[in-house]
């Protein structure tokens, strides 16, 4: 090889302008007609093309589904399909018609069981299931989308996309395509003269067809404040005085469950009364919950960059632009791969819920017959070893780890996992074997699909106490320590009494009363909003549920 | 105690605790009414801790069960308990 030409060095250039010219006949400029959509598809792709069809944790890009699974699978097959999640049926489709044969995602939710029939039944090759950063990340490594088909809210007659307050994904997955002469495709729910603002720039696609129907937002992080129990309550009392308050945390992201949602609401009445505003929970990597609503309008939270967005927070968030990041145009601007980095890096806990966990504290949301994924929370709930910035938390935690060393200062993030040790009679969250070790065997997969591993893990939450995980020296004390508040699973009644009292001694578990809880305060009183109604009303009148959200 | 005290709700995943004076001041009794079957051992272990860690004895807990948790079990116990140490 030399440089008098043997070698062609822009063969992906000239592989994208073979998909342009076979395009013309189906398109005019960059305009796609709905009814020529499948036939744009089937000239556009190659078997065995990577092909990111935007699946978000919310928005989806539908119209382009059901278009790509109605193409020939003579024509278009063996796609491999790199996006964040399978959220619709259509996604399942394309495997079974044998359009898409790999998968490489991050997160299956509302699909788990149908991809674990898929995979039993080998119609479908599982390159890995990610982390989202870890997915964007390989977008610029070996995972590079030939062709995406994108969700945006509006395009103008140049082309410029409007993402509406739901970005997510999009901006990451465009950059990885549009530069590497792939081929980019948005549907869109309107065309207009002039977008609020331009949120991807003309020259990076490609082509664009108006939807019949807006795209589908799933209004995942919207929690009903009236579904919360006492013993929510009860362990979000427990962490605001035992995580919350003790290491002053300012910078975090919550889980998207009720127990999370109860210290959300708790905020503004517990955390208030114990002098806390202002001192924990100023800064947020968080989706715009309803139910912080309270804290911000009590002057808790300071700041709130988001992944994506939630139905019918809208206007709230708009109203709030110097907590909510916004364009100038008013709406929010929401950002998955950054709003990751953030959780990632710059805060310094990550609080959630999980189902089950071990005696090392390994935790998994896994459950026999479903293929979930992990989304965003491993990376969220992991202590970042890059990270180099102090804090008072980060260091009090590396102090509580490294009790003994004496070579290096390092901070630790808190990684708090809470749970009540029984989700009904006869399923208890802690147990000696997690059931994803079973699915890797049923699944044959590399690895137990962990959330959130053992050693990653500072704190662990129950109603009966919070075991402190990074003063434990050796891995039985470990072990007893979430035996100590494991309740009465099988696993927390074999429990050592003698070595738990010891653990409670030292600090490593604190229960209510060595918190200064009264459990008589434990009750729904404390939630600062005890309804999606009481939301309406503090947020005067800006948040608007959606419907199946309102009772009244 | 004049009047038997009540508890919490019989609905799905909570119970009802009914407490009033019993007929022997060195016995706790109870009395388990529950919708679950074959939670014997665990009702007994979390029966036994209430009774190990609050001075119950001369008082009589009637339970409504409706599914709940160990936990809110335990919750409505203590709840009781301390509505009575506190005269209310």
């Amino acid at each position: 090889m030399n440089a008098d030409g043997h070698r062609a060095w822009n063969t992906r250039k000239l592989a994208r302008q073979e998909r342009l010219t076979r395009a013309i006949p189906f398109t005019r400029g960059k305009e796609v007609s709905p009814s020529r959509l499948v036939p744009l598809l089937e000239a556009l792709l190659e078997p065995g093309d990577r092909v990111c069809l935007e699946g978000n944790n919310q928005k989806q890009a539908d119209f382009l589904a059901t278009a790509l699974c109605a193409c020939s699978p003579g024509q278009v097959h063996d796609l491999h399909l790199v996006q964040s999640v399978l959220a619709l049926p259509e996604h399942m489709d394309l495997f079974e018609r044998g359009i898409a044969r790999r998968l490489d995602f991050s997160f299956s939710g509302p699909q788990s069981r149908r991809l674990a029939r898929l995979v039993q039944a080998r119609q479908i090759e599982i390159g890995a299931i990610h982390t989202y950063l870890e997915l964007f990340g390989r977008y610029f490594m070996d995972l590079t989308p030939d062709v995406c088909l994108i969700a945006a809210q509006a395009v103008d007659a140049s082309g410029n996309l409007y993402l509406g307050p739901n970005t997510e994904d999009t901006p990451v997955i465009v950059e990885a395509t549009a530069f590497r002469n792939g081929v980019v495709l948005a549907q869109v729910n309107e065309r207009l003269e002039q977008l609020p603002r331009v949120d991807i720039p003309a020259d990076w696609v490609d082509f664009h067809v108006l939807a019949p129907s807006p795209c589908h937002v799933e209004p995942l992080f919207t929690r009903d404040p009236a579904h919360i129990t006492e013993i929510q309550v009860l362990m979000a009392m427990m962490a605001l005085r035992g995580i919350y308050a003790e290491y002053g945390v300012e910078r975090l992201n919550h889980g998207i469950g009720y127990d999370t949602a109860a210290i959300e609401l708790l905020l503004p009445t517990y955390g208030e009364a114990l002098g806390l505003k202002g001192r924990v929970a100023r800064h947020w990597a968080l989706n715009p919950h309803p139910t912080l609503i309270p804290a911000i309008e009590s002057g808790f939270v300071e700041s709130v960059h988001s992944f994506g967005s939630e139905v019918g927070m809208e206007a709230y968030v708009a109203a709030r632009p110097d907590v909510f990041f916004t364009g100038h145009d008013g709406s929010l601007r929401s950002n998955r791969a950054f709003c990751q980095v953030a959780g990632l890096y710059a805060c310094d806990m990550f609080i959630g819920s999980t189902l089950q966990m071990d005696l090392q504290g390994n935790s998994s949301t896994a459950t026999l017959g479903r293929i979930t994924g992990f989304g965003g929370a491993p990376n969220m709930g992991s202590d970042a070893r890059g990270r180099r910035h102090a804090s008072a938390p980060w260091l009090k935690a590396g102090r509580e780890r490294d009790a003994a060393s004496e070579h290096m200062i390092q901070g630790r993030k808190l990684v708090v996992q809470t749970l009540e040790t029984w989700h009904s009679p006869g399923q208890p969250a802690f147990v000696e074997r997690l059931d994803a070790w079973q699915l890797r065997d049923d699944m044959g997969m590399a690895l137990p699909p962990v959330m959130i591993y053992g050693d990653d893990v500072s704190h662990v939450v129950t109603e009966e106490g919070i075991a402190n995980l990074l003063l434990c020296r050796t891995l039985e004390e470990r072990a007893q320590a979430i035996r100590g508040v494991a309740g009465f699973t099988p696993v927390g009644c074999a429990r050592d009494h003698r070595a738990v009292e010891n653990l409670r001694d030292r600090g490593i578990i604190r229960r209510p009363e060595d918190l200064g809880i009264d459990v008589r305060q434990a009750t729904r009183d404390l939630l600062a909003a005890r309804s999606v109604k009481d939301l309406v009303r503090l947020s005067g009148g800006l948040y608007q549920p959606p419907k199946q959200f309102r009772n009244w | 105690m004049e009047h038997p005290a009540l508890f919490g709700v019989v609905a799905s995943g909570n119970l009802e605790v009914l407490v009033e004076s019993g007929s022997d001041k060195t016995l706790c009794d109870f009395e388990v009414d529950t919708s679950a079957h074959g939670f014997a051992p665990v009702w007994q272990a979390v029966l036994e801790d209430f009774v190990t860690r609050y001075p119950v004895g001369g008082l009589k807990f009637s339970i409504h069960d409706a599914g709940a948790t160990p936990a809110v079990v335990h919750l409505r116990l203590v709840q009781a308990f301390h509505s009575l140490d506190s005269g209310s």
